[in-house]
């Protein structure tokens, strides 16, 4: 079932049996499925060249719109407790695994993969998602802290999201890399605009799909399919964007959109070597798009006995 | 119950007893300033050495008398490759290869080095930046000196930090500094590179070259190894080629959000690590339930500390309509005992401004506040006639569209706004793109812990404000930057902390 | 009631004053509505001083802290050593107060220093009701005020009757002061207008004294237990009419600290700015140095501002403060450390 019904594939027998019905690929901002506003498509092949879908062409308009829904989406999933955090990812891996079939299919008849390696990358990424919907709740904890300060006050420091998180996840790793991408960042109640692979894009909006029925509130992700060299300058400029994932480009691309983001001093995650998104994963995507908040607030001297000395 | 009486008539209270107080006046108490043994000329330090750079003599001046203090070698860019060679070497031969242990020990010496002429360094601190002595003699000396003895306790334990098992340094850090805090910015950014195993290049700010060069002599008596810690003196130039240098593999940078950026913007693609501590615009936000007296206090230790030359300073108070009069008089009432003057009396609260160029900036922007229609108050404080200085100033009717309360004043110059409930109080709070820090005043529990979620700021001072600690993180949000420094995330911008598999 | 004074100085270089004779405290001016209000009646009472300002106990003990560093140098600190001398109110306290004693503590009182003849006297001495008659006689004539402690000090365990039978004796004695206390109990036990109307009660039976008597409340802060109480025992104890505001009857620990001192300042400062009316602070117990003194001074110029720099607006309940101000005051004129047997002991 459900693999990504070629345009060009006709039924057996174009007489008895019924014709498939065809998916449109859109993109997914703030819950819902927009055609591109620019109303542009383009045609997305599987490995040897066939036609497989049209798909959304991003514009920077896109990008705007996907923007704010991710700060819409921000606010309630920030405010969101850890716990509840954690059912809803964990929720996503449990729709995942309902549809394992269709993202093997995906991958094999989209990108080429054998049936096993497509197994194994559509098993990864569910266990990737069982694996952050377990951090969200223990990040405050392992790096947060009671700072025993010299003075009387009580000071801790806690791990916050960042906020707005423009990620562009691997151009070869449709399903694992993308996951790899936006789960950690979406773990600590960031959100997120995430370009998809441009080449293999349809994992990510099949992924949207899984995410718009799971119980994520809109706008904690947003996927947009395109052209990265096109939208990036304009995710990569916005001053309502606080951080960049640039896992997915490379090159001039990435050193440019590093360059734009110092406008507006943007934290930027730029792995230097190569991810392997197979391996498990270690902390440091968690990190990346965590700021630390330290509060102060005085204690003791309840009373007068207690608290004068002078 | 019973009823208190009455005055008979209007003239009983105008016979209320008159008479001539005390007029007070405190004797100047100042500290001597050969307790600073300032030398004629000052030389930087680069692989263990004094050196004379290739860029000639500076005079540094005090900017309360506006009088040269000293001379000071200035760098140019073959000195920072020296410099950086230096640290390279030390990295490569001796810091990497020692245990956290020992490497602890040379932290541990230099805190006790501090700590021993700490007299000293905070009068040259007092003479080269014209804060307040009782500043750098309470706050800026000893805090420096508390950093270096808290990394020094990392240095062997940097496995239970929190980045895995085996964490590395980064190995050569590029560090520059600003003039608001000479020193205890040195210690900030030496203290956990080195605790990490990195060596530096750091490069203190044109004004205030003086006190690091003291902390050299004291590293040079701890007998750290020879290129661990180099000093090169010089402006925005000399900074601009630190933290480009090939050489270099962490940036630390310290400084206003315009810099930053800049540097943030050159090293794209590099990927070398950068952390930012930049400019801010906190709010201190007083709720008609806190405790004013203290509040006030608050404010003004928000504001008026370091002549507000502190990029987490309270410099926009927004302040719950229903106590606005009351707090606003009292301020008044408080800023205007405020004693501004000599920097080395020990009685001074307000010192002088570090630069003429800084003090241009702060007259600059409160003509700007005057033009928008903000009603400015100043402290009737007498000025001193010579010197770089400027008095308590608070502006009220501040709408949120005026400079002066979106821009950084970065001088004792505050700006009241008002608000009607506490979700008011949040949004013209965050309404800024800086995210420093923030103060909240109310004796409600529950209103405390909520105000500190919803700050978009690094430091939430709740019912107190500018407290600084080694192990607590310090560090802004959105554009004020990024990394941190104190507390395990401050030693995380000295490591490589990237744990992901690669292919 | 009399027209206030008009003494001039009787101290040295730029003290203004010692204790007045015949000064009598300022008539009171009509409170403003809403402190009238407050005291409509107990539930308003109530209403009213849990509805002061909280205070953060570090913030205040740090800003103490702050202003303790302050450095009094030179001129400055002689004239603080005179100003503190002709504040202090020369005490003492104990069962076996004698009349040999009380005689000796006036001669300490009127001449402090004998060496020194220039040095300020004192401003009053403090003493039970039963000795007033020997203090009064040992001090007719010097302008130095008889304080007495009244109303069953220091615990303030005893009926109303007895409260005012014993300051009555106090002023028949010839006490130019009167120091209460407060009932504790009635105030942690939330019964403020119990504690108000004792304090007005006492402070009719001194308002119908000849001479303008001055009435102190002793709030003993100690047993207050938080700066909070303080503040609000400090409201209650002026809108009853207190002359002054005490901290501690000295056989409490702990007594006068700077922080509750401040608190106290604060309460003044701000209810002159509510009523026109300045009342006075008088810190007691505890406070033992010149250095602790001069730290006050600083904390009153400071906090509550110039005009409370003067004896009639504060003072130092205290019995071996004196020795240490007249120590350094030596020290400040000679140049060199005095030492402990250059002053009498009394």
């Amino acid at each position: 079932m459900a693999g990504p019904a070629r345009r060009g594939s006709a039924p057996a027998s174009p007489v008895t049996d019924a014709v498939p019905v065809l998916k449109t690929y859109k993109l997914f901002v703030g819950g819902a499925f927009p055609r591109s506003e620019s109303g542009r498509t383009y045609p997305v092949r599987g490995p040897k060249g066939e036609f497989l879908a049209n798909v959304a062409q991003g514009s920077r308009k896109d990008a705007r719109d996907a923007v704010a829904a991710a700060r819409k989406g921000f606010r309630a999933w920030s405010g969101a407790t850890a716990y509840n955090r954690g059912q809803v990812i964990y929720r996503i891996a449990e729709m995942l695994q309902g549809r394992r079939a269709q993202f093997v299919e995906l991958l094999v008849t989209g990108e080429g993969l054998r049936p096993k390696a497509a197994e194994s990358a559509v098993d990864a990424a569910i266990d990737r998602v069982v694996h952050y919907a377990g951090w969200t709740d223990k990040i405050a904890a392992v790096y947060g802290s009671s700072n025993p300060v010299a003075g009387p006050f009580f000071s801790f420091s806690t791990p916050e999201p960042t906020g707005v998180v423009a990620a562009f996840a691997p151009p070869e790793d449709s399903l694992l890399g993308l996951i790899g991408v936006i789960a950690p960042i979406i773990t600590s109640g960031n959100a997120v605009v995430v370009v998809a692979s441009s080449e293999r894009p349809l994992p990510a909006v099949t992924l949207a799909e899984v995410l718009a029925t799971s119980d994520l509130p809109g706008g904690v992700v947003n996927v947009l399919t395109g052209d990265a060299a096109e939208i990036g300058p304009h995710l990569a400029a916005h001053a309502d964007v606080n951080a960049l994932d640039l896992t997915g480009v490379s090159g001039d691309l990435r050193e440019a959109l590093a360059r734009t983001a110092a406008g507006t001093v943007k934290r930027v995650y730029a792995p230097t070597r190569t991810p392997d998104f197979a391996a498990p994963p270690g902390t440091a995507r968690l990190r990346a798009f965590l700021e630390t908040k330290t509060v102060w607030h005085p204690t003791g001297a309840v009373s007068l006995a207690g608290g004068s000395g002078y | 119950m019973t009823q208190t009486d009455k005055p008979s008539s209007a003239t009983d209270v105008a016979r209320r007893r008159t008479h001539t107080p005390l007029q007070w006046e405190y004797a100047p108490a100042p500290e001597s300033a050969a307790t600073g043994r300032i030398r004629p000329r000052y030389q930087m330090f680069i692989g263990g050495e004094f050196v004379d750079g290739h860029g000639g003599d500076v005079n540094t001046i005090n900017p309360a008398t506006e009088e040269s203090l000293a001379a000071v070698t200035w760098s140019t860019t073959e000195d920072v490759d020296a410099a950086v060679r230096a640290a390279r070497t030390a990295y490569e031969k001796t810091w990497s290869k020692m245990t956290g242990l020992q490497r602890g020990k040379y932290l541990y010496r230099i805190a006790r080095g501090i700590a021993e002429r700490a007299r000293e360094l905070a009068v040259v601190e007092t003479l080269d930046n014209g804060k307040p002595i009782k500043e750098s003699r309470d706050v800026d000396v000893p805090t420096a000196s508390a950093h270096f003895f808290y990394h020094a306790g990392w240095a062997d334990k940097l496995a239970h930090a929190g980045f895995g098992a085996a964490p590395r340094p980064l190995g050569v850090a590029g560090q520059v500094i600003p003039w608001n805090f000479p020193l205890l910015m040195a210690a900030w950014k030496i203290a956990p590179a080195l605790a990490a195993g990195n060596t530096v290049v750091i490069k203190p700010a044109e004004t205030t070259p003086l006190s690091i060069l003291v902390l050299a002599e004291i590293i040079a008596d701890a007998g750290l190894p020879p290129g661990v810690v180099n000093i090169v003196t010089g402006a925005g130039d000399i900074g601009a080629h630190l933290v480009n240098h090939p050489g270099i593999d962490k940036v630390a940078f310290t400084g206003s959000t315009e810099v930053g950026r800049k540097i943030q913007a050159s090293l794209a693609g590099t990927g070398r690590k950068l952390t930012l501590e930049l400019g801010g615009k906190a709010a201190n936000i007083i709720f008609d339930d806190a405790p004013i007296d203290q509040a006030v206090e608050g404010i003004v230790n928000g504001i008026f500390f370091n002549q507000g030359h502190v990029c987490c300073a309270g410099s926009r108070l927004l302040v719950q309509e229903s106590v606005a009069d009351e707090v606003i008089s009292k301020l008044r009432d408080r800023i205007s005992t405020l004693r501004l003057g000599d920097p080395m009396d020990k009685n001074t609260d307000v010192g002088a401004i570090n630069s003429a160029e800084q003090l241009g900036k702060i007259r600059e922007l409160a003509a700007a506040g005057e033009a928008e229609g903000a009603d400015r108050w100043t402290s009737p404080c007498p000025l001193p006639d010579r010197g770089f200085f400027f008095p308590p100033t608070v502006f009220t009717d501040v709408s949120q569209a005026m400079r002066i309360a979106r821009e950084e004043i970065f001088g004792p110059v505050l700006s009241v706004l008002t608000f009607r409930t506490p979700d008011e109080a949040i949004a013209k709070a965050n309404n800024t793109p800086y995210g420093l820090s923030a103060g909240v005043w109310t004796e409600k529990g529950s209103r405390i812990l909520g105000m500190a979620a919803a700050m978009r700021a690094g430091v939430v001072w709740a019912n107190t404000f500018n407290r600084f600690d080694p192990t607590a993180a310090f560090g802004g949000y959105k554009e004020s930057g990024f990394g941190r420094e104190g507390g395990t995330s401050g030693l995380a911008a000295y490591l490589d902390t990237d744990d992901e598999g690669a292919a | 009631m009399t027209s206030p004074d008009d003494s001039s100085g009787t101290g040295t270089g730029s003290v203004a004053v010692a204790a007045r004779p015949g000064a009598v405290p300022p008539p009171r001016p009509a409170l403003p509505p809403h402190l009238a209000d407050a005291v409509a009646d107990e539930a308003a009472l109530r209403r009213f001083l849990h509805g002061l300002p909280g205070v953060d106990p570090v913030g205040v003990e740090a800003r103490a802290a702050a202003l303790a560093t302050r450095s009094i140098k030179k001129a400055s600190k002689l004239a603080a050593l005179d100003l503190a001398i002709s504040m202090v109110d020369l005490t003492t306290l104990e069962g076996a107060d004698t009349p040999g004693k009380v005689r000796s503590l006036c001669a300490k009182a009127r001449r402090p220093d004998p060496d020194r003849p220039d040095t300020p006297r004192v401003a009053a001495v403090c003493v039970y009701p039963d000795r007033v008659a020997v203090a009064a006689e040992e001090l007719a004539g010097t302008g130095i005020g008889i304080a007495s402690v009244a109303t069953a000090f220091p615990s303030g365990r005893s009926s109303l009757a007895v409260k005012l039978a014993d300051t009555q004796l106090a002023l028949d004695a010839g006490a130019t002061e009167i120091d209460m206390v407060i009932d504790r109990g009635a105030f942690l036990a939330g019964h403020y207008g119990k504690v108000f109307d004792e304090i007005a009660a006492v402070r009719d039976t001194v308002r119908r004294a000849p001479g303008g008597v001055r009435l102190k409340v002793i709030l003993e802060t100690g047993e207050l237990a938080t700066y909070d109480n303080v503040r609000r025992a400090s409201w209650l104890a002026m809108l009853a009419g207190a002359d002054f505001i005490k901290t501690s009857t000295g056989k409490v620990s702990p007594a006068a600290t700077l922080p509750v001192v401040h608190v106290m300042l604060q309460a003044v400062r701000d209810w002159r700015a509510e009523t026109g009316e300045q009342v006075a602070v008088k810190p007691a117990g505890g406070i033992r140095t010149a250095k602790d003194a001069i730290r006050h001074l600083v904390a009153v110029h400071e906090v509550a501002g110039t005009d409370w720099l003067d004896p009639f607006y504060f003072r130092f309940g205290a019995s071996s403060l004196l020795n240490d101000l007249i120590m350094q005051r030596r020290t400040q004129l000679e140049g060199h450390y005095s030492g402990p047997d250059y002053v009498t002991v009394d």
